[in-house]
């Protein structure tokens, strides 16, 4: 499992308490403010090349992030 | 600047608003009511001759030496025991009292040596003073009757010496142990003439001492004196600086004669420390001049080539030829920098000011990542700042003391020291921690709660006792409707049966009944402070367990006033600092987020650069990023990657994977063993700047001594930004602190001239607060209203299994700093001469181990061997051990987990196996024997 993906799947899970829409939500808002832009770049080639691994959550989020 | 000998008012202060007006020998004095007599005198300059009394510790009435007379009163009371009352009128100096002191004098010299010529403490012995001040002319006695000359030294401790026959049984150092250090390992053994100082019925280095120097900063005689003093003579001037160990920040005075340091004093003004300090900054300061220490810079093409020793020049072209090179190759982000918490503010803020401004990106990270970054996030949250609520005086008007995840007596002693006064004078305890840490128990001193959960557990922990003040009625209904916000979703979270103590007893080992007991003592035993260490931070659910300490301390109103709060303690000197000066690499100094336009645009037009408006990596994406090729250089100043970053072969990997290192320290470190430049650093004493505390106390570093290197690190990062092309001229410290305060509205009212005029300043510090902060959020939080926020427990992905049954956490020890760096280069290895593992004896018996054995700890990343301690401390099922040793190399086995908000570190929970080592093979043993021989 590639860094990135593990790391925003340790995200994801610590917002599984809110609504889906919003846990996307202030999971992708963390993601923005603490990722260098090249991590956020490999989370989204995994994101295509193997969504499986990615928690829900986590790739809800990541679609918020490639918007 | 001359030797500083601060005065001495006999007694401590006694503050109060009622007053007490009085003459002494004719001088009208007021002072508050409580003051003794003594002190009183000394307010209006007269002292008073005396010998058991110094102004750090409780009056003791035995010398007889400080007798006064009093108006309307009979006899010649001791004036250090005998309170002021309104009208009295005290005389110090009289016939009858000349004659009553020249008596005192006179037995005691009957029976100490009369070498003051060859004497250690010759020119700073009271009692030396005193028979001057009393007119001693004889001693009718003699000298040839029963006496303590032929007493022996003991000199078993590494730093001072106990000659017991200058001993004149003041008790003073008995009564520092106690009363300033909380020890209390030293006693008054025998009785009448046979009474002496004793360690317990043992010597000083096998006793209970902890080596803090109080005693001996107590002594009116050479009794107790450094070795330093003993071997070099008595120094002849001061300067005031501050310790760079942990983050209590101590002020010094740094005694020399000459160039040659010959002891550090602690100084009764330092704010932090008030007069007191730990083993570690008083005596283990030898590692500045050790022969270790590189002071010429060096360079070689790889890292199994020689190091070449060059010029600066050489040097400084090498670095900023290279960075550029490497940029102009793979990117501008290919390249990046690690701050350093042991260097000063004022350095700290170059390296990320040439890494944004001259680099041209983000990557400049601090190793407060391992260590307190959630603290950053998690207060930020929910307080808006990333700052400990309190002064460290504020522990003295504590009622309830909750300490989480940290073992202040080692890691922060002498702020221990001031919580242990105030529980000795009946604060409640409550710790929380895996371990018996010696707080739970030590002398006059018992946790009334220990809840001792099991590593990982924290958040569950915390829910559960905010579970309890909830459901039980005992919110601070009031605190939270005027201060706060989201309280209603936090409760309706909260008060769900799933957080309380019942339904998480069996995962945290936590007795319910305990959790509710500690909640009820917490929310109504009046003033309720916490304070955490790493033991909260370094989790993978590190930032949810600080906001779940906001939220408990909000929810029983015990934020914004004195005795209570949410207090960081910080492991390093200045990861206060470092964090406040810009080192994260989403944050500018001051704690405003890179992405704010407006902000950035304020440094842009400081800085004449463009700045990068994303954030940049972390120290662990950086090597990440250097494994999969996109990071290919980094500057490293003042930390040991190498050794201290969990999972010690992937960070090997990405520094072998990197084109550059460049490392800048005292040392050839751990990493410097992977770097291509190496650019000596300066050890604190050789600093110019300032540190931050864990209070936020920012404190003057004064050079004891020029750079033995040549230069400074401030004018090193200098001249590699304008090598690199970006220039970056300071003529002095203070410029840089001028352009952090013109830049940073916390510290907007900072200068090196007010901090030496009112010696420290606490943050913030601006027009509103000209004189600094001691206590925040007091009539607001810095985000306006506290926010509860909700903190659902997730367990780690870290667990115990069939092949790994035992959880390893780890931390330090008290005279052991860290990686050890500096601490190993001193004398402190005499108490701590190897890292050990700390096992449950029952553990210990399954596997077959005795205490001392050596063993092997292995985790699914890697092994170390070690030697076994069986302590009962630890719970069964747990283990510890400490990471000062490279040849341990703890974080061998520590791994990748690491806090989901911040990447902090789990290096509190590690699944590991313990097995003895394997015995050699007999062909091995016979071959090992014949290699030693």
């Amino acid at each position: 499992m590639s860094p990135q993906v593990r790391m925003i799947n340790d995200i994801a899970v610590q917002f599984r308490h809110q609504a889906p829409d919003a846990a996307a939500a202030a999971i992708a808002e963390h993601v923005r403010a603490f990722w260098d832009p090249r991590m956020r770049a490999e989370l989204m080639r995994r994101v295509e090349s193997e969504p499986q691994g990615l928690d829900p959550l986590a790739l809800a989020a990541a679609r918020l992030l490639s918007t | 600047m001359s030797l500083l000998k601060e005065p001495d008012l006999g007694t401590p202060a006694k503050p109060g608003p009622a007053t007490v007006s009085l003459e002494v020998d004719g001088l009208p004095v007021t002072v508050p009511e409580g003051t003794s007599v003594m002190r009183a005198a000394g307010l209006c300059g007269i002292d008073v001759p005396k010998l058991c009394a110094t102004d750090s510790l409780e009056a003791f009435g035995s010398c007889r030496l400080c007798l006064v007379e009093i108006d309307g009163r009979r006899g010649t009371p001791a004036s250090c025991t005998t309170p002021v009352a309104e009208g009295m009128r005290v005389s110090t100096q009289t016939p009858k009292l000349a004659k009553l002191r020249q008596g005192v004098m006179e037995l005691y010299i009957s029976d100490h040596p009369l070498d003051c010529l060859t004497c250690s403490a010759n020119g700073d012995c009271e009692l030396q003073d005193m028979s001057g001040a009393v007119g001693l002319r004889q001693v009718r006695y003699g000298y040839d009757g029963a006496n303590h000359l032929d007493e022996k030294t003991d000199s078993s401790n590494p730093y001072f010496d106990f000659d017991a026959s200058k001993c004149i049984s003041c008790s003073r150092c008995v009564r520092a142990c106690g009363e300033v250090q909380g020890t209390f390992a030293l006693t008054i053994e025998g009785r009448g003439f046979g009474s002496k100082v004793s360690a317990g019925g043992t010597d000083f280095m096998s006793s209970e001492c902890v080596s803090c120097g109080a005693c001996v900063q107590a002594c009116p005689t050479a009794t107790l004196q450094e070795k330093s003093v003993i071997q070099l003579g008595m120094p002849s001037r001061s300067v005031i600086t501050t310790c760079a160990y942990c983050g209590v920040g101590c002020s010094f005075k740094a005694e020399l004669r000459g160039a040659e340091l010959v002891r550090m004093v602690p100084y009764k003004d330092g704010g932090a420390n008030e007069g007191h300090s730990c083993v570690k900054g008083r005596f283990a300061f030898g590692y500045a001049t050790h022969p270790d220490r590189v002071l010429t810079p060096m360079v070689r093409e790889k890292i199994t080539d020689e190091w070449q020793p060059v010029d600066w020049d050489t040097a400084i072209a090498f670095t900023a030829a290279r960075l550029r090179d490497i940029q102009s190759r793979h990117g501008v982000g290919a390249i990046g920098g690690i701050t350093s918490s042991r260097t000063t503010n004022e350095e700290v803020y170059v390296v990320q000011k040439m890494i944004r401004a001259a680099f041209g990106n983000n990557n400049v990270d601090t190793c407060a990542r391992v260590c307190h970054s959630p603290t950053g996030y998690g207060l930020k949250q929910t307080f808006g700042t990333s700052a400990g609520t309190q002064d460290f005086r504020s522990v003295a008007q504590s009622d309830v003391i909750m300490v989480i995840g940290a073992n202040p007596t080692d890691g922060h002693p002498v702020f221990a020291s001031r919580m242990k006064r105030r529980l000795r004078e009946g604060a409640k305890l409550i710790v929380i921690d895996p371990r018996r840490i010696d707080l739970v128990r030590s002398p006059h001193i018992e946790a009334a709660h220990h809840l001792q959960l099991a590593p990982g557990t924290n958040v569950a922990v915390v829910n559960a006792l905010a579970h309890v003040v909830l459901t039980e009625g005992l919110v601070d209904r009031s605190f939270v409707g005027e201060r706060c916000e989201d309280f209603d979703d936090w409760a309706e979270f909260i008060a769900r049966p799933e957080n309380s103590p019942e339904a998480v007893e069996e995962l945290t080992g936590v007795p319910a009944e305990e959790v509710r007991a500690a909640a009820r003592l917490f929310a109504t035993g009046g003033n309720g402070a916490i304070y955490y260490g790493l033991g909260v931070t370094e989790h993978s659910q590190g930032s949810t367990m600080v906001m779940g300490m906001a939220n408990l301390a909000m929810a029983t109103g015990n934020i914004g006033r004195e005795g209570v709060g949410v207090n960081p303690l910080r492991g390093q000197n200045n990861v206060q600092g470092s964090c406040d000066m810009g080192s994260f690499p989403h944050e500018l100094p001051g704690y405003r987020h890179i992405s704010d336009d407006v902000v950035r645009g304020v440094f842009e037009n400081m800085w004449g650069s463009t700045l990068q408006a994303e954030p940049g990596l972390r120290i662990p994406n950086m090597f990440d990023a250097a494994i999969e090729g996109s990071f290919r250089a980094l500057y490293v100043q003042g930390e040991d990657i190498a050794q201290s970053d969990p999972n010690i072969n992937h960070v090997h990997a990405a520094l072998r994977a990197l084109d550059l290192v460049v490392v800048q320290d005292l040392f050839l470190n751990e990493t410097a063993k992977f770097a291509h430049v190496f650019l000596p650093g300066t050890s604190f004493l050789e600093k110019d700047g300032t540190f931050t505390n864990a209070e936020r106390r920012i404190n003057r570093v004064r050079p004891v001594m020029a750079p033995k290197t040549g230069k400074h690190e401030w004018q090193i990062v200098a001249e590699i930004a304008e090598a690199m092309g970006y220039p970056m001229r300071y003529d002095h410290p203070s410029q840089i602190m001028d352009e952090i305060a013109a830049l940073t509205p916390t510290f907007a009212g900072v200068s090196f001239d007010k901090l030496d005029k009112l010696g420290s300043v606490q943050w913030p510090c601006n027009d509103n607060a000209p004189e600094g902060t001691p206590i925040m959020h007091r009539d607001g939080f810095v985000r306006g209203k506290g926010r509860f926020v909700r903190t659902p427990f997730v367990p780690t992905r870290e667990r115990s299994t069939r092949k790994y049954p035992l959880i390893l956490t780890t931390g330090r020890i008290l005279s052991q700093y860290n990686v050890g760096a500096q601490t190993r280069r001193t004398a402190n290895v005499a108490w701590h001469p190897e890292d050990v593992l700390e096992i449950h004896p029952h553990d210990a018996e399954v596997r077959g181990i005795n205490d001392g054995d050596e063993v092997v700890l292995s985790s699914r990343v890697g092994a170390t061997t070690l030697r076994a301690v069986l302590a009962d401390r630890m719970p069964v099922g747990v283990v510890y051990t400490t990471f000062h040793h490279p040849v341990t190399g703890a974080n061998v086995v520590t791994t990748e987990n690491s806090d989901w908000a911040t990447n902090c570190p789990e290096y509190k929970v590690t699944a590991v196996q313990v097995g003895l080592k394997a015995a050699p093979r007999p062909a091995e043993a016979l071959r090992s024997a014949m290699a030693a021989e």
